[in-house]
């Protein structure tokens, strides 16, 4: 009933506008945690190091973090205009989830972020941190809860259809649905590898500008030790979930490897190939036997489903998953190797000193970034043709009057706005970064009396806000 | 009490707390144009830069809460009012990135404003086109919207979404002269009276217009109960009036910001009581547009444990940043 021309342009839109939106809240997901790290060890050792960073990392995170909003605004209205029907259809389970989002995490981030940025000295250092840590818990509650959403839509239960729209029976079971636990842990990890990523990144470019002071290498350092932990991790993490979508969403999985045939004795790995939807056929193959198999139900011989077992318009468009995907892996295992060398390079006491491993820290600071994308168009082109998946399609999700004139000029408008609005937003935040955190002039200090006096004092609201200490990085 | 009212009501909260609180925000940037220092720029957008986030988040709330309680309400309304609420959204975020922007740019800040400006007065302007057109009735069958793109496109909704601007205006205005002092305070107090001259002819004409638009408002506003019980609404809004007159006289710090409030809720009663017991004019009511009662039961379990909560950290915000703005205090920057 509709010109495709409608669908894809207002899916186009979609995929535009959270792109955009997703960078920023998982920007500030790792940014408000790292920030809450700082201002705890702060308060702990007294350190000014601490206090400078945290200062430096509060001005980047407010950029992503408004950013993140505005274009978030956006989002919650897109449901409405562009896929009404999905809102009428399924408004009765994600309406409720995004409702909660609102309630317990946007107010807790909005509500607290005035005291985190503007309240140094308007309240206690105690209660300052409070203000710091509940943003940060604010950004994981908002990942909680839109996560389950997604979730719910991947693997949806707990509901039944009635008169054309889904009607929640078990909260418990659409919260905590199949796909959930393991979307969660991979999202979240994400976010943290894509701070952990720009904050080493930005310090290597330091590093690699001559500057040695405390700050630099203080953040080079946790950067690379949360990578050491997480990189591997998410490795592992990604395999359960690569199971788990196995199960619930076989033809995903067949898309992403470019299967067309469900194989008896074991199924290779697709190293390379184009996976060609008119043909049924993924060309230019390179494919290692058995690899498939081992990998995806950790069997020698374990049957993985072909794309063929289910009718050409149920099936996603594998060219692009099977891509994506390869993306997100590769660079994934490209962060885990840097985190390695880094580990080595520690161990032999060259981390600070050594310009190669430098420029190549430089190199990977937007690999989360760009992976965290590859990984959510791998999942979201991958449950394609449905919306809800095996429940609602996305072509019956669309509003009914809407026309390509409208989604056409306001996905231009956005791609203006977007450009202007987020293209500055992140200039400045490059701006912010090269400038880098204060230099205190107390090189690596065992907190002592004066400064930690001074910064008290700062902190109380009764030295100058001019003082060394927090001295401005020349804006303003 | 029936959970489809009680969600009407905590949305009717929702909206009125958004129209108050990113009402003031909204109005500095309508004010912008006529201060066009900079310093005092700076004092302007630092009484709210605070708060303005969590303020926007109230209108988040309430879009949330209709997606969830209301699904239809939000897919009609959202499809039939496409071109005003993308435009809106555009708008705000300008005004939303140029609180960050504007504070690090050196030789752009003047663009900056003009976005501060430019997105506050437009983001007004389509909110006022918004309540105009939801107004005048949004033709619906089979639960979805029935009619064109440009449908809202109205003579009224012009005028509601410039009597907004108004408004908003005037709350900017008000809750700026309970924050500031000296010179820029005394500047503020001379724009309070014509704005509220302005504002009491826009709230007669909203008044005598909404009859005209259907039947079913005439009726309702003319049924003998319901007038006795409103005569003291006209009373009211000429008392709001006198006190503002002595306020601004008496250089009052507060009072002129309360009773802007009392403008706006009295305003605001009215067309609650014009729109009730309707989700979408004409003719569909809240229970027909509801959602199933498991998803109005899980979300009221939250909201009414939760937005307390909210309301208490919410004046705690307000509280820590009491007092008149010093520009130099506030900066992070």
């Amino acid at each position: 009933m509709f010109s495709t021309s409608v669908l894809s342009l207002a899916r186009i839109q979609f995929a535009f506008t959270v792109s955009f939106h997703i960078i920023f809240p998982a920007l500030s997901i790792g940014f408000a945690c790292f920030i809450t790290v700082l201002e705890g060890a702060w308060l702990k050792t007294g350190q000014q190091v601490y206090k400078d960073l945290c200062l430096f990392w509060s001005k980047i995170f407010a950029l992503a973090f408004g950013m993140g909003v505005v274009s978030g605004i956006v989002m919650s209205y897109e449901f409405g205009t562009n896929w009404a029907r999905f809102s009428s259809f399924a408004g009765g389970v994600t309406g409720p989830l995004l409702a909660y989002e609102v309630m317990t995490a946007f107010f807790l981030e909005a509500g607290f972020l005035g005291i985190m940025l503007f309240g140094w000295n308007r309240v206690g250092r105690i209660a300052h941190f409070a203000a710091t840590a509940l943003v940060a818990i604010g950004t994981l509650i908002s990942m909680f809860w839109i996560l389950a959403s997604n979730s719910w839509m991947q693997t949806p239960q707990g509901y039944a259809v009635v008169d054309n729209r889904v009607v929640p029976l078990d909260w418990w079971k659409i919260v905590f649905n199949p796909s959930f636990p393991y979307r969660l842990a991979h999202m979240g990890i994400a976010a943290f590898l894509v701070g952990a990523l720009v904050v080493a990144a930005i310090a290597a470019w330091h590093l690699l500008r001559g500057r040695r002071d405390p700050a630099i290498r203080k953040m080079f350092s946790m950067a690379l030790w949360l990578l050491l932990a997480l990189a591997p991790l998410q490795i592992l993490v990604g395999d359960m979930h690569g199971l788990n979508t196995r199960r619930y969403q076989p033809i995903k999985i067949a898309a992403i490897e470019g299967l067309w045939d469900t194989e008896k004795g074991g199924t290779a790995l697709n190293l390379f190939g184009i996976p060609d939807m008119a043909t049924e056929t993924t060309r230019y193959r390179l494919s290692v036997p058995h690899l498939g198999s081992l990998i995806l139900t950790h069997s020698w011989d374990g049957e993985i489903v072909g794309m063929k077992s289910v009718p050409a318009a149920d099936r996603p468009n594998s060219t692009l998953v099977f891509w994506t995907f390869r993306v997100m892996a590769g660079l994934g295992l490209l962060m885990a190797a840097m985190a390695l060398t880094a580990a080595v390079q520690r161990w032999r006491g060259r981390l600070y000193d050594s310009r190669m491993f430098h420029r190549f820290v430089l190199l990977m600071g937007p690999s989360g970034l760009i992976s965290l994308l590859a990984g959510w168009i791998t999942t979201e082109a991958g449950r394609q043709p449905w919306v809800v998946y095996g429940v609602l399609r996305t072509s019956e999700a669309l509003s009914p009057t809407i026309t390509a004139q409208q989604v056409g000029v306001s996905l231009l408008g956005f791609v203006v706005v977007y450009s202007l609005v987020f293209g500055t937003g992140i200039y400045y935040i490059f701006k912010l970064a090269g400038s880098g955190p204060t230099a205190s002039p107390d090189t690596d200090p065992p907190a002592g009396p004066d400064s930690h006096a001074r910064a008290f004092a700062i902190a109380r609201g009764t030295a100058p806000i001019g003082s060394p200490l927090k001295a401005p990085t020349g804006h303003r | 009490m029936d959970i489809t009212i009680c969600w009407a009501a905590i949305i009717a909260l929702g909206i009125w707390m958004y129209i108050v609180l990113d009402g003031f925000d909204l109005g500095i940037g309508i004010l912008y144009p006529f201060f066009p220092n900079a310093h005092d720029r700076d004092l302007m957008m630092d009484t709210v830069a605070p708060v303005w986030d969590g303020n926007e988040t109230w209108m988040v709330l309430g879009g949330a809460c209709l997606y969830a309680v209301f699904p239809m309400v939000y897919s009609v309304v959202l499809s039939a009012l496409y071109l005003p609420l993308l435009l809106m959204a555009m708008c705000l975020i300008f005004r939303g990135v140029s609180f960050e922007l504007r504070a690090k740019a050196r030789r752009t800040r003047h663009l900056w404003d003009l976005a501060f400006i430019g997105g506050s007065a437009g983001a007004t302007f389509f909110q006022g086109v918004v309540l105009g057109a939801y107004l005048s009735g949004i033709p619906v069958s089979n639960g979805q919207f029935a009619g064109h793109a440009f449908d809202w496109l109205t003579p009224f909704s012009v005028f509601t979404g410039l009597a907004l601007l108004i408004t908003y205006a005037l709350l900017g205005c008000c809750w700026l002269i309970a924050k500031t002092d000296g010179d820029l305070q005394r500047r503020l107090y001379r724009v309070v009276l014509p704005l509220t001259a302005l504002q009491l002819a826009t709230i007669a004409i909203v008044s005598l217009w909404t009859p005209l638009l259907a039947p079913m408002f005439a009726s309702r506003w003319l049924d003998p109960v319901l007038l006795h019980r409103l005569l003291p609404v006209p009373v009211l809004v000429a008392a709001c009036t006198w006190g503002m007159w002595r306020a601004v006289r008496a250089r009052r710090d507060i009072l002129p910001f309360m009773l802007a409030l009392g403008f706006v809720l009295l305003g605001y009663i009215g067309l609650l009581v014009s729109v009730w017991p309707h989700a979408i004019l004409p003719g569909i009511t809240i229970w027909q547009a509801a959602a199933p009662r498991s998803s109005q039961m899980f979300t009221l379990v939250g909201a009414l444990f939760i937005i307390p909560i909210i309301l208490a950290y919410t004046m705690l915000g307000y509280w820590v940043f009491r007092g008149k703005s010093k520009h130099a205090e506030l900066h992070y920057h």
